[in-house]
């Protein structure tokens, strides 16, 4: 933890948004009421893949409250492009698509039209007389079949691109990268012992308790509105403004509070689809979506195929890896294969690597960024196959990946060298924590250990500051918060002010009110928001230490500050007091920062779990969980170890109980959040955490992200665990009691 | 000399070379000169004054929100990478 270089960082304050969250005045989107307000409903698909002959709304239109109905020929068709969204590249026809189906659906959900009316219950009677006239289509639903030559094709005109171009024929696989480090077939020579085995995840989702949802106002004056439940404002603007063909200055999104999103809430869905509406009807018009088209109709995490092949010599040391991993991006390409070829070797240093990747198109939703996306199941195989070497070695597992840990100046998978990374500190403090070095008696019981990393990202950030005359700050950002970072942002402010966190008043802003910030994702918040509030609160010192010196009659550069005190010889001043003199010596003082770091300082995390199987059912249950993570500074513990504690509890589910159970048609069977097994309290031990500190050299607090790194080991050390608790290594996720008990079986056969 | 990494999927273009010493202080000016030698390795990577879409540049290590405008130094490694972003 943090020596007490600090005043406010290190500490754990009241969360600004704590009095409205726990009051229940804060806003969420569903909160919008709006005068004239009508509410939509959206009509989705029953088939995963059918070709649309027509569609017929006249019904709908006629129903009585219907103010509007649209399809996808009430969306412009702009010539294509190719989009940077936050998750890769896309063609805009694509995203188009999604938000409403042109010729075809995709999926199961796929959304059709939509209809706007007096009450929601009569919008969704009306959208059940618009007639749509499908020709089904062979379905094609694992990513191992979709890659056959002779799969159903979803795109036509898709072809495999490797890096960026598209290569061969038409094909569902989507995208094919490489990366190759050494001498690989040099390295499995020099490989005494080999081990390759081959892993399988299905899809899961998020799993966010707060709907998607958007309202949007068309104004008379051209000017278009929004209100939703997003990561991001700025990247939902874009987006919003891609789709509709509008200049960007046309639209204003007011990002609401988010009830939970983790990844899932930066792609759109129904905004444009709302502001359709309210164009057509000359009104508001809000859309929340059922839980049920939550989870057939946003974007989940892939599904996977991955192969490793691991070669060391006798002595421990990793000589070559091999991987060959094939994602399932849902109905369009995503691009989360390649953040999970990065990912599943990060935390060692292997001189000869060879990573194939896959992204491949299936009809199911088209997946989105789920924390750490792609990282989890990749760590779910590699860690896996660590541990069956440490164990075939007479190694213990910490130490096996202690010899072979990543280091400052280890190359990536891709050839980057790591600057200052936290691997092998992680690795010790699992180590030397009390939990590993405790006992585990009992039959049927088990410890297991993984490893996980992921990058983080840096991205532009906007922040105001406003000095108020009492000495308090209001402090305006562009970041959507989604774990408390109104607070870690605050604290970065408040302790390079000298004001304590409470002094500091943030608030989130729409996107006409604050300079363009990119999404809260990646865990680039607190790190670079957190950096372009301190940069704020230095121009506010610069223009402070000018009023000081007017008043001491002096030259600005003979004014020094430091705990919230402007000195000059003998003189004086603390900050509130100079505040209460603005005016006078100029008037307002608002500070400004704005930053663009190209990356975060990535970061590790580990996870020790103890189960317990129960022989007879299958049943896994979790004795303790310790969760180690480094963040690099901690600006809040409290968040971190939040943060730490909700992403392990994440990948606790998906480890266990969490998929998404499809029919042989490709409809989702348990698409209630009483059917969709998500870990509750009662599933849980209390989750420890460790806080690493391994600081970021960049960042001026030396702040790493710590949102996504937490979930990526879970599965791999429960499944580690498992393995020691009945000797039997389960590859398939979720490790359920059903697979657990055939994985028995056939040991005793 | 910097040196310039090149990714799996162009090293048909340089005769299945992985690295390149090439001339040049920024970005763009090794890109200049890598296709004065390797035709075509240019506009797999950039268009215009610009990197593709889906490709970033890592300079010592650290990916650039500059792309072609990016500084190089004499000594420096200079890897064009996959974007990556995260949830």
């Amino acid at each position: 933890m943090s020596q007490r270089l600090y005043t406010v960082i290190g500490t754990r304050p009241v969360r600004h948004d704590g009095a409205d969250k726990v009051t229940g005045r804060a806003q969420f989107g569903a909160d919008i009421r709006l005068p004239g307000m009508l509410y939509g409903h959206v009509l989705r698909s029953p088939h995963p893949h059918a070709r649309i002959r027509r569609i017929d709304v006249a019904k709908a239109e006629a129903f009585p409250g219907v103010l509007a109905v649209v399809t996808a020929a009430d969306l412009p068709e702009g010539p294509d492009r190719l989009l940077e969204l936050v998750e890769g590249t896309l063609p805009l026809s694509y995203v188009r698509a999604n938000v409403l189906a042109r010729d075809k659906v995709l999926y199961k959900g796929h959304a059709v039209a939509a209809v706007a009316a007096v009450s929601p219950h009569v919008a969704e009677e009306a959208a059940a007389l618009i007639e749509v006239d499908y020709e089904p289509l062979p379905a094609v639903l694992d990513v191992l079949e979709a890659m056959r030559e002779d799969a159903p094709l979803l795109h036509p005109d898709l072809r495999m691109r490797e890096f960026g171009e598209p290569t061969g024929k038409p094909s569902n696989v989507a995208d094919h990268f490489r990366h190759l480090l050494g001498d690989p077939e040099q390295g499995f020579r020099e490989a005494e012992l080999i081990i390759e085995r081959e892993f399988r995840t299905v899809m899961v989702h998020q799993g966010y308790l707060e709907p998607q949802n958007a309202t949007a106002l068309w104004n008379q004056d051209g000017r278009v509105y929004v209100w939703t439940s997003t990561q991001g404002a700025f990247s939902a603007r874009e987006a919003i403004a891609w789709v509709l063909e509008l200049p960007v200055s046309r639209l204003c999104v007011a990002p609401m509070e988010v009830g939970g999103a983790f990844g899932g809430k930066i792609r759109i869905y129904l905004e444009p689809v709302a502001a359709l509406l309210s164009k057509k009807a000359g009104r508001p018009v809000k859309i929340v979506m059922p839980r049920r088209d939550v989870f057939e109709a946003t974007g989940p995490t892939p599904g996977t195929c991955i192969r490793v092949r691991l070669g060391t010599r006798r002595d421990g040391r990793i000589t070559a890896a091999q991987v060959w991993m094939a994602y399932e991006t849902g109905a369009f390409p995503s691009g989360q294969c390649g953040f999970g070829a990065l990912c599943i070797l990060a935390p060692y240093d292997i001189p000869n690597v060879l990573i194939d990747g896959y992204d491949v198109v299936v009809n199911k939703p088209s997946t989105a960024p789920y924390r750490a996306p792609g990282a989890t199941q990749a760590a779910f195989a590699a860690e896996s196959v660590v541990d069956e070497l440490a164990e075939r070695l007479g190694m213990d597992p910490i130490e096996f990946r202690l010899m072979n840990a990543a280091r400052e100046g280890t190359r990536r998978a891709d050839g980057l060298k790591y600057p200052r990374i936290g691997c092998v500190e992680v690795l010790e403090a699992m180590r030397n924590h009390p939990h590993y070095r405790a006992a585990l008696e009992g039959p049927h019981r088990g410890r297991g250990v993984a490893m996980g990393y992921w990058f983080n990202i840096g991205w532009y950030s906007s922040c105001t500051i406003s000095v108020n005359p009492d000495g308090t700050v209001n402090l305006v950002e562009g970041s959507v918060d989604l774990s408390g970072t109104r607070t870690s942002i605050a604290m970065q402010a408040a302790e390079a002010l000298g004001l304590r966190a409470d002094q500091v008043h943030p608030r989130v802003a729409d996107t006409d009110s604050i300079g363009p910030t990119a999404v809260t994702g990646g865990s680039r918040t607190t790190f670079a928001t957190g950096w372009a509030a301190w940069e704020a609160a230095q121009d506010v010192i610069r223009q402070m230490k000018e009023r000081a010196a007017l008043l001491w009659e002096i030259g600005p550069d003979q004014v020094e500050f430091e705990g919230g005190v402007f000195r000059s010889g003998e003189r004086s001043m603390r900050f509130e007091e100079l505040a209460a003199r603005l005016e006078e010596t100029g008037g307002p003082v608002v500070g400004r920062g704005t930053v663009n770091p190209s990356s975060a300082g990535g970061s590790f995390a580990g996870a020790i779990a103890d189960v317990e199987v129960d022989p007879e059912t299958g049943k896994v249950n979790l004795l303790r969980f310790t969760s180690v993570q480094d963040a690099g500074t901690a600006i809040h513990p409290g968040a971190v170890e939040g943060q730490m504690q909700g992403g392990s509890a994440q990948g606790i589910g998906w480890a266990l109980n969490e998929e998404y159970h499809l029919s042989p048609e490709g409809t989702m069977l348990n698409s209630s959040l009483l059917d969709y097994r998500e870990p509750t309290a009662l599933d849980l031990p209390p989750l420890e955490t460790v806080i690493v500190e391994t600081p970021e050299p960049d960042h001026p607090f030396g702040v790493r992200g710590v949102g996504e790194a937490n979930i990526v080991p879970p599965p791999a050390a429960i499944a580690n665990a498992i393995y020691r608790a009945i000797g039997v290594r389960l590859r398939r996720l979720p490790m359920k009691p059903s697979a657990v008990m055939e994985a028995l079986w056939s040991k005793e056969r | 000399m910097p040196t310039v990494f090149i990714p799996p999927a162009l090293q048909a273009l340089t005769g299945g070379r992985a690295s390149l010493e090439v001339e040049g202080g920024t970005v763009r000016e090794l890109l200049d000169n890598l296709e004065q030698a390797w035709p075509g390795l240019r506009e797999r990577l950039a268009e215009g004054d610009r990197l593709r879409p889906h490709v970033r540049v890592a300079v010592d290590g650290k990916v650039s929100m500059l792309g072609l405008l990016e500084r190089v130094g004499p000594g420096s490694e200079v890897h064009f990478v996959a974007a990556v972003s995260g949830g």
